[in-house]
């Protein structure tokens, strides 16, 4: 809660220019809780968080998308401690992918805020009805300033209309939420969510293209980005603003000739397995940028990525970078070597750019 | 029935409770004096487990349970999200928790909801353990009591810590607060009114005997709530704007042996042991009588 965000908020709220409830928490604990009550309620629910903030909510993160309850959450990445640190990093989100909520991870402030339009319109749709994580970079985002445009509220009611719930606490339709599910229908529970994980990824391409329609603003097709990757032999892969960095090293590598080029997964859950080897299969090496490490593995995106390919015939050979833990930087010249790396390597290494 | 409270039971026969069990007298008697326009927020529990074996519920009015340590909270949400939708006025908000919910892990969650000032009445029904996952001890678990994890043993005789003062942690937040017993539903239904009148937080703790991990017969557990009033093990009193109200007060003082002898979870005690606990319920009772002569604004 120690973002801008809930601050500019709480301006918006006190100056009277947004008409929402605001509840001030003591813990982000509780925070995630008395959003998974409002939305219960029948209201859209929001809140945000970070870092530890986010590893203090890993409980209620499982049971706002068990009880299928449509709360969006910006997480401004941070580390997690130990060491305490407050920088950048996907520590954080990553180590939720497994949670049941949606993932989509931005690479500028405008992205951040047209991203949270569309969740909302993701997440309350009635096939869909996951919560949905904005995943914005810490520090890098949330607490460094950019114009953005805020679009007018006329236009994002008619493209997000009021949210009507599935099922509400209702005193005159009275309804159970949140039973004990002993073993015979647990699991029947968990393959729903499953399938409702495999809807959501033509959700997210719609609702993407109805956003540009009504805000002439896309990012791919709100599932993958490319960048200069039509005839792209090397390819770089990240999440979030490290793709800023990377269409600079790309500009110039090509204008020196290189066939270089990107691809930017923006949503990270629903994982798109076919959409990453459809514009992955054509290059020869791809080097995947993790912000994250799962300890006793290697990076998270590496190893999901690696696994998209496997009932794949011919393969790039896919190399794994771990870059810019709790707030390191990475360079252009880190983009670039690890482009030159990749480009002489025949087979997959491992690198951590420290 | 109790006087003046409706026949309508909003609360269903049929869950899976032990014999004997007060819990469902507590659920029973809130839907009672709340009617149909209520929403109850269950803490993970006893309650909550025994009530709601999916598909089938006890609960005809909106429930919702989702963990330990956050009821307060989630109530919290749904007091703004009525607000929000013009539908607060007519609702009782009801939370519901066990003492280790309650006193222990959602300890937290409760002091940031009731400094946020949010309308609900907090029910803890106090069974003095984790009872729903095998009599674990808990905050409120009384001094020398047999636990699973303050055993009788050898060396270290059951529990070694007085109970929290919870009651009077809730009242310093400016809170409606009243102790209730199952044995006396009309006291306790009483207090559910007050609570739904005030115009702020409420915190009623309510004694909730449990056969299983007391080791009483099943038949006792209505005498045994009874005993712990007629020897002020547990008294039943109210901090209304700050200032106690002792509601009912034994004819004659029982002496705690009685009470106590009639529960497994203290057969072990000594005479040493039994006559420091009655040393404690007597200065806590003094204490309790003299804050109500004094009429002192305690909060
Ligand atoms: C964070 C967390 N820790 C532990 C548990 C396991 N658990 C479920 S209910 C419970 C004890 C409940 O005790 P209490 O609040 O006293 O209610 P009772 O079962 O006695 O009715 C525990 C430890 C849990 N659900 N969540
Ligand atoms: S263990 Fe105790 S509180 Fe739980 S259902 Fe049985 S008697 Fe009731």
């Amino acid at each position: 809660m120690e973002t801008h965000i809930p601050e500019r908020i709480s301006d918006f709220v006190n100056n009277g220019e947004l008409d929402c409830e605001m509840i001030y928490v003591e813990s982000e604990h509780s925070a995630l809780s008395a959003a998974l009550g409002s939305s219960a309620a029948g209201v859209r629910s929001y809140t945000a968080t970070s870092s530890q903030g986010l590893a203090l909510m890993f409980e209620i993160l499982h049971i706002v998308s068990g009880m299928r309850l449509p709360v969006v959450m910006s997480v401004a990445n941070r580390a997690l401690s130990a060491p305490i640190n407050i920088w950048n990093d996907h520590q954080d989100s990553m180590s939720c992918r497994d949670a049941g909520w949606i993932q989509l991870y931005v690479e500028s402030a405008q992205e951040a805020v047209d991203t949270t339009i569309m969740s909302f319109k993701i997440a309350e749709d009635h096939s869909v009805m996951l919560p949905v994580m904005v995943c914005l970079d810490g520090f890098t985002l949330s607490h460094v300033f950019e114009p953005v445009d805020i679009p007018d509220q006329s236009v994002v009611d008619k493209f997000l209309p009021k949210f009507v719930p599935v099922f509400r606490l209702d005193t005159k339709n009275p309804k159970t939420f949140g039973p004990i599910g002993y073993p015979d229908v647990f699991m029947d529970f968990k393959k729903q969510q499953q399938d409702a994980f495999a809807v959501s990824a033509g959700v997210i391409k719609k609702v993407a293209s109805d956003f540009n329609k009504s805000f002439g603003r896309s990012y791919g097709d709100g599932i993958v980005e490319a960048y200069e990757l039509d005839d792209a032999k090397y390819v770089f892969v990240g999440l979030g603003t490290i793709c800023g960095t990377a269409r600079v090293v790309i500009d110039k590598l090509r204008k020196e000739g290189k066939k270089v080029g990107m691809m930017k997964l923006k949503c990270f859950r629903p994982f798109p397995d076919k959409a990453i080897v459809d514009a992955l299969k054509k290059a020869d090496a791809v080097a995947v940028f993790d912000r994250a490490v799962s300890f006793g593995q290697k990076g998270p995106v590496f190893s999901e990525i690696e696994s998209a390919f496997c009932d794949e015939s011919k393969k790039p050979v896919i190399h794994s970078f771990i870059a810019g833990l709790g707030g390191r930087d990475v360079k252009l010249d880190h983009i670039e070597l690890a482009f030159n790396r990749i480009i002489k390597e025949k087979s997959s290494i491992t690198e951590w750019l420290l | 029935m109790i006087n003046a409270l409706p026949e309508r039971e909003l609360f269903a026969p049929g869950h899976t409770a032990c014999a004997g069990c007060a819990a469902p007298m507590v659920a029973r008697t809130i839907l009672k004096v709340g009617g149909p326009d209520t929403i109850v927020c269950n803490a993970t529990g006893c309650m909550e487990v025994f009530t709601t074996p999916y598909p089938r519920t006890s609960w005809e009015v909106p429930w919702i349970h989702s963990a330990f340590e956050n009821a307060a909270a989630v109530a919290s949400g749904v007091d703004r999200a009525l607000k929000k939708l013009g539908t607060r006025d007519n609702t009782n908000l009801v939370v519901l928790g066990g003492d280790g919910g309650t006193f222990d892990i959602g300890f937290g969650a409760l002091s940031g909801a009731l400094e946020r000032g949010h309308k609900f009445t907090y029910v803890c029904y106090d069974n003095e353990a984790y009872m729903n996952t095998g009599i674990q001890r808990s905050g409120a678990t009384p001094k020398y009591a047999n636990t699973t994890t303050t055993p009788a043993g050898k060396k270290i005789h059951g529990k070694s810590e007085f109970t929290k003062q919870l009651p009077f942690i809730v009242a310093a937040h400016g809170a409606y607060v009243a102790t209730a017993n199952i044995a006396f539903l009309q006291d306790f239904a009483n207090k559910l009114k007050k609570s739904f009148a005030f115009n702020g937080p409420s915190y009623i703790q309510v004694f909730a005997p449990c056969p299983t991990g007391w080791y009483h017969p099943t038949d006792q557990t209505v005498e045994i709530a009874k005993l712990a009033f007629k020897t002020n093990v547990f008294p039943l009193y109210e901090i209304e704007n700050g200032v106690l109200t002792l509601n009912r007060k034994p004819p004659q003082q029982v002496p705690v042996e009685d009470y106590l002898l009639k529960q497994g979870r203290f057969k072990h005690l000594t005479k040493e042991e039994i006559a420091e606990i009655q040393q404690h319920v007597n200065s806590d009772w003094e204490r309790l009588v003299k804050l109500e002569e004094s009429k002192l604004k305690i909060f």
